[in-house]
């Protein structure tokens, strides 16, 4: 790589291109880049001169610069429309991109490019290396063809450039069949936090949605599901193919995937229910069986809980099977031989006690819980009075039926 | 059938707000001194226009709430991806000019209403200003509809104020469904100034986006439609009060040309103290209300379709331009109410003017955006409706072109409307 220099794709258009012998073919109208070969290297240029456009290979050009294109070669095709390439100026210009690192979608104002020229060849070639959005680069558009390229160029001097890396550049594209083709990956969007994500597909329209559920990974998708608002939550999942949507429900916490498919209509919800594994197929119809705002409703089915009969040893052992629940099983809890809760142990008190002590030696009193009709009020009530961060959830018989956790309680007080 | 039927009630609710508050909120202090002005001078006669004017009402809005629910984007979005930056960016600035007067015509009904009760305008305006800025920037979206809603609901005051003066309804009915025409040019340019009034560029952008907003989808089309249709008759229904209260309060003792909206109120106060207080209430309402949607809406609609970051639920430093624009076309809309010898009345003949060279566009622009089979997919006009759209799209530019030259030709002799 020798001689770095930019250009703009404002600039680009409307470039003179001349062949051998300096004769002017035409004007450059659109530059394409086929993702599948490079992302990011200009791989052909669309000329316009006479009735028809042309189109040049990145290889048949020798120089690039603002005062035109001169080639090397003089072998041009007409152009043809094609599925595997991104056209900039049509598929790019004016469009929303998600930006990976800001987190945001943004429209593209214009794109910068870096002439290149590799050591030991004789071409320059293009390559995008940003994608531009701010105030610069709409006052270079609206001024595109209208004052010389020169005066632009330094009349934009004092506005602050704002642009976004192309390799952080998500493109949208609903079209699944042509998303293969342009081979857009998903791979920027799953690396992000899930929360991140959820509130940038709720600033997208329904097919992009649709689009981003459909290829990315499950268990991404259901993480951010659970992030998003409920009304497009709905959305998303009546719009998706049953498979998938079963998919990324039984991803979800049993909890968050009960709300979420309490709201799809019954037929729509029993689909997606039948395309389930079994288990957690069981747990979420268990708990569509109450309502929203009662602590059936609202509590998790995904808790440890042992006999009380087991020793510390025991509940250690139990914890590192649920892996999964590291994160947020704060408190385990003990029943007696009825399964019927009798208490509940902090995970960290487990950590200073002999490995061989009873369950039963840990525990004192029978724990704050409430019953599974305990309406949300009380339930919030009781998280205020008792300072708990998980409150287990028992039914008409004394059992463990699910718990409560204090992000859901945060999630409620949030909606009010 | 029975639960059918629910259903589609229980939809009809989960949707109503953006059709609706947009069409009410047509009748702003502009619309509200046109229809005024217009039942002053010349009685129950234009009435007729109504009916018309809610078909091309429900024509054009229709058409934003379908592109809204079918692609989930704004209109400027559709706009500026179909059409380009340049095309988008002129039209912004001619949108943010017009929308500038707009928001000026409505402090002006704030503080001509308020004055009516007595309080100065070095009161009312500022303390409008601000409580449209709060309610903006501190209420949430579901807040803010409900008292939008609210809002639609006082409207009803203009009934009241109708039923109070006791117009003739036997005439008002005849002149609602008989046309008349007559050949002088205070006559012609009142007929095509309720027709610009009514039809404003903002509304399209705004309604688009608030459907988006709403998140109402192709799905939940049928009853977004009807709700779209059922805001249009009640924004004419409110019309009809005006022209009817004015008509009756003060045509009939003497018709007479009115200089602002609050002049209207004045006139029905021989007929006591509530169809005075109901018209002036009415007028108070329609201007906070409308300031507060205007501004909002513009700010969201240029930022948008210029790319920069927008919503109230987001910071000062996240998005400056937003901010910027949405509390500058404040405070210069309410502050120019305060300076003495303002030439508002030239404002509002100027406003119409701008609206009246965007609206063409825009209209065209939607026309062209909504037979897209890329962007609207199977949800593009049919051939008859396309007939219909091309119609109205044609009639209303013929009116918009003829109230720009009117507007003009007053703003160069200086007279009022």
């Amino acid at each position: 790589m020798a001689a770095e220099q930019n250009l703009f794709l404002t600039e680009l258009l409307g470039l003179n291109v001349f062949d051998l012998r300096g004769r002017r073919i035409g004007v450059v109208k659109d530059a394409a880049i086929v993702p599948l070969v490079d992302p990011a290297r200009i791989d052909r240029f669309l000329v316009g001169g006479g009735y028809a456009w042309l189109s040049v290979g990145y290889d048949q050009i020798r120089s690039i610069s603002l005062d035109g294109i001169h080639l090397k070669d003089e072998q041009l095709k007409p152009y043809h429309s094609d599925e595997y390439v991104l056209r900039l100026v049509r598929d790019l210009l004016d469009q929303q991109i998600i930006d990976a690192q800001g987190r945001k979608v943004v429209r593209v104002n214009d794109v910068t490019f870096d002439i290149r020229r590799e050591n030991g060849h004789d071409n320059d070639q293009l390559w995008i290396l940003e994608v531009d959005i701010g105030v610069r680069s709409i006052f270079r558009r609206l001024f595109q063809g209208v004052l010389p390229r020169t005066w632009i160029r330094s009349l934009q001097g004092p506005i602050s450039p704002h642009s976004i890396r192309w390799e952080f550049c998500n493109i949208l594209e609903a079209d699944p069949q042509r998303r293969l083709r342009l081979n857009i990956s998903n791979k920027l969007l799953e690396e992000m936090h899930p929360a991140d994500l959820a509130e940038i597909v709720e600033n997208l329209s329904p097919d992009d949605r649709e689009a981003i559920f459909e290829t990315i990974d499950s268990e991404v998708a259901a993480e951010t599901l659970s992030e998003i608002d409920r009304d497009i939550q709905t959305s998303i999942l009546e719009s998706l193919e049953t498979e998938k949507a079963a998919e990324i429900v039984e991803e979800m916490s049993p909890d968050e995937a009960a709300d979420a498919l309490a709201e799809l209509d019954t037929e729509h919800s029993q689909e997606i229910l039948d395309e389930m594994d079994a288990e957690p197929k069981e747990d979420i119809e268990e708990l569509l069986e109450f309502r929203e705002d009662t602590a059936g409703g609202m509590m998790n089915t995904e808790y440890i809980a042992l006999n009380s009969a087991s020793t510390v040893a025991d509940a250690a052992a139990a914890l590192r099977e649920s892996e999964y629940m590291l994160d947020s099983a704060n408190t385990i809890f003990v029943m007696d031989s009825g399964e019927r809760l009798i208490g509940a142990i902090p995970v960290a008190r487990l950590l200073t006690s002999i490995p061989s002590t009873k369950l039963s030696a840990l525990i004192h009193d029978k724990p704050i819980h409430a019953p599974v009709t305990a309406s949300q009020d009380r339930v919030t009530e009781m998280f205020d009075k008792y300072n708990v961060l998980t409150l287990p959830v028992v039914d008409k018989e004394g059992k463990l039926a699910g718990v409560i956790t204090a992000d859901d309680i945060i999630t409620v007080l949030r909606q009010r | 059938m029975i639960k059918r039927f629910r259903y589609h009630i229980a939809i009809f609710f989960s949707v109503i707000g953006p059709g609706f508050i947009t069409a009410v909120v047509d009748n702003d202090a502009g619309g509200i001194l046109t229809y005024s002005q217009a039942g002053a001078k010349y009685g129950y006669l234009p009435l007729w226009t109504l009916l018309p004017i809610t078909v091309l009402l429900i024509v054009t809005q229709e058409m934003c709430s379908r592109m809204g629910a079918v692609t989930g984007k704004g209109l400027s979005d559709l706009i500026r991806e179909e059409f380009g930056l340049r095309t988008t960016f002129v039209m912004m600035a001619i949108l943010v000019m017009a929308n500038l007067t707009n928001v000026m015509a409505n402090f002006a009904g704030i503080a001509g209403s308020l004055e009516l009760f007595g309080i100065t305008r070095y009161i009312t305006v500022p303390l409008g200003g601000l409580a449209v800025w709060l309610l903006i920037v501190k209420g949430t979206y579901e807040n803010v509809e409900k008292i939008f809603l609210f809002a639609c609901i006082v409207y009803v005051a203009y009934i009241f104020s109708g039923f109070l003066v006791e117009p003739n309804w036997k005439q008002a009915a005849i002149d609602s469904v008989r046309p008349h025409i007559q050949f002088d040019s205070g006559y012609i340019s009142m007929l095509i100034g309720m027709v610009g009034t009514s039809i404003a560029p903002w509304m399209q952008f705004y309604l688009q986006a608030a459907v988006v907003e709403k998140g109402i989808t192709a799905k939940e089309y049928a009853e977004s439609r009807i709700e779209v249709i059922v805001g249009c008759i009640v924004m004419s229904v409110i019309a009809f009060f005006i022209i009817v209260s004015c008509a009756g309060g003060i045509w009939q003792n003497g018709p007479r040309d009115l200089v602002n909206a609050a002049d209207a109120a004045e006139g029905l106060k021989p007929f006591g103290k509530y169809a005075y207080g109901l018209f002036a209430l009415g007028l108070l309402n329609a201007s906070l209300f409308a300031a507060c949607i205007q501004p909002l809406s513009t700010a969201y609609t240029v930022c948008e379709a210029l790319g920069f970051e927008s919503g109230v639920n987001k910071q000062f430093s996240e998005a400056p331009i937003f901010y910027w624009l949405f509390t500058g076309l404040i405070v210069v809309g309410g502050g120019v109410i305060l300076i003495p010898g303002f030439p508002l009345i030239k404002m509002i003949l100027f406003s119409q003017v701008v609206n009246g060279v965007l609206l063409p566009f825009i209209l065209i622009y939607m026309t062209i955006l909504i037979n897209k089979q890329r962007v609207m997919k199977e949800w593009v006009n049919s051939r008859f409706y396309n007939l219909v759209v091309w119609v109205s799209v044609a009639l209303m530019i013929g009116l918009t072109v003829a109230l720009v030259v009117i507007s003009v030709r007053d703003l160069m002799t200086g007279g009022g409307a």
